[in-house]
């Protein structure tokens, strides 16, 4: 059967990781390589690199460390922040990356995930969406969530699952930084009303919250950032309790 | 040991050359006939739509070499199912390498099948070493139906063929390249064949 994910998202800044990772055994945490090779050897599914700066100038130390994460790091991993072009991401592709994930540029743009698509193939396009609530209503927000949109978040998932997207990757911007659980029933509604996997983000603090994003949330996978940065939830620990809950996952 | 990775225009080949690099063995990109008849082993890439990639290998002349190689071959993804007879992605014909057709998932799982799975009915040395019921990180669409010559299966809505052999000719549905060290395990038998 195929298991749910659990992917850590590291923030990179120039070719490094910026904030929030204190890992017992590194020799240097702010190298995102050696932190990608850690994950996977401690059972990480796959891993989300978000490029916080993504300046044209920063373009090549990113694919660079693209190059070198692909080098050592033997599982699946993608890149976000700040793609806006075919080209972009043939060059990120090129560099061995597995997926790319867009989402300012997308709702800017809506044509570009068709581009991606149907040059690359649906199975490496993630559509990123940032909603927040506004009078009961998920608004689709942009530029890391600060400037807000009137578009629907189920229509704008919808209509990218149509133009070829392979993938969603939804962060309520209500429930990220909480530590309160992700957004269970926003997703839930995503993960039934569409037909491609849906990743959860934002809201991880306890193993509770995972259980109740696979369970209630029905996501294919899990994302977060500070809980596996900071040891607080150990991967080994976290998947022998979904396991005990009888939910599938690669041990 | 000359290891080939037929480059024709698609997928995500990066990777797989550092996975041989990881096991310690170099590769050359090639769509040179000539180069790739004197290869000890071959790896047949592909990610992306089938009939482009199809449209690909013709145009390099690439569809009449891949049948008669002798050496042993090994097709991942896409070029897994381009070596079966048909796909029903874009109406393509394939190399008929496999005697099995490739179909679309059915709208009652989520399409793609997007993660790690289990293979299972494990034969062939390709799986040397490897248990039944080890993960393997898959990303598809579409699936081939079970033929004499599976040697791996899966589970996604439907029991396919996640791996298939014939003679020197093998295909796996997975990413070995991204699957951690079984997949790399994978990998290394194919070396050894």
């Amino acid at each position: 059967m195929l298991t749910k994910r659990i992917i850590p998202c590291l923030d990179i800044k120039n070719g490094r990781t910026v904030k929030g990772v204190n890992f017992v055994d590194l020799r240097d945490a702010g190298d995102p390589v050696e932190l990608a090779k850690q994950y996977a050897e401690v059972g990480a599914d796959e891993l989300v690199f978000l490029d916080i700066a993504a300046t044209l100038e920063g373009r090549g130390t990113t694919l660079d460390m693209v190059l070198r994460v692909a080098e050592q790091v033997n599982i699946p991993f993608t890149v976000g922040g700040g793609i806006s072009s075919v080209e972009h991401v043939d060059a990120l592709l090129q560099c061995g990356a597995d997926k790319v994930s867009v989402n300012s540029s997308a709702v800017k743009r809506p044509e570009l995930v068709n581009e991606l698509a149907e040059k690359f193939g649906s199975q490496c396009v993630v559509v990123a969406i940032d909603a927040k609530q506004i009078e009961g209503q998920w608004k689709v927000h942009l530029a890391g969530g600060s400037i807000p949109t009137d578009i629907d978040l189920f229509d704008w998932a919808k209509e990218v699952e149509q133009r070829g997207a392979g993938e969603i990757l939804f962060t309520s911007m209500d429930h990220d930084g909480t530590k309160a659980g992700f957004a269970n029933e926003a997703l839930a509604k995503l993960s039934t009303t569409l037909n491609i996997p849906i990743i959860a983000s934002g809201g991880a603090g306890n193993v509770q919250h995972f259980i109740d994003t696979f369970v209630e949330g029905k996501s294919d996978a899990a994302l977060a950032a500070s809980v596996f940065h900071f040891g607080e939830i150990p991967i080994p620990e976290l998947k022998q309790e979904l396991k005990a809950k009888q939910i599938q996952v690669r041990l | 040991m000359k290891l080939i990775i037929i480059n024709y225009g698609a997928g995500n080949i990066k990777s797989i050359q550092f996975a041989f690099k990881r096991l310690g063995y170099d590769t050359v990109l090639s769509n040179n006939p000539e180069e790739i008849k004197a290869a000890d082993k071959i790896i047949f890439p592909g990610v992306g739509e089938a009939s482009s990639a199809m449209k690909m290998l013709k145009e390099s002349g690439l569809d009449a070499l891949i049948p008669k190689l002798t050496q042993p071959v090994l097709g991942i993804c896409l070029g897994m199912q381009l070596m079966c007879l048909h796909t029903e992605e874009g109406n393509t014909e394939g190399l008929g390498i496999f005697q099995t057709k490739v179909k679309r998932f059915s709208s009652k799982v989520k399409v793609p099948q997007m993660g790690w799975n289990v293979i299972k009915d494990l034969k062939s040395d390709l799986f040397k070493g490897i248990k039944e019921n080890e993960y393997m990180y898959l990303v598809h669409s579409f699936y081939a139906e079970h033929c004499k010559e599976t040697i791996a299966a899966t589970d996604y809505g439907i029991n396919y063929a996640s791996a298939l052999q014939h003679n020197n000719f093998y295909g796996v549905q997975f990413h070995p390249e991204k699957s951690g060290v079984v997949g790399a395990k994978i990998l290394e038998n194919f070396l050894n064949i």
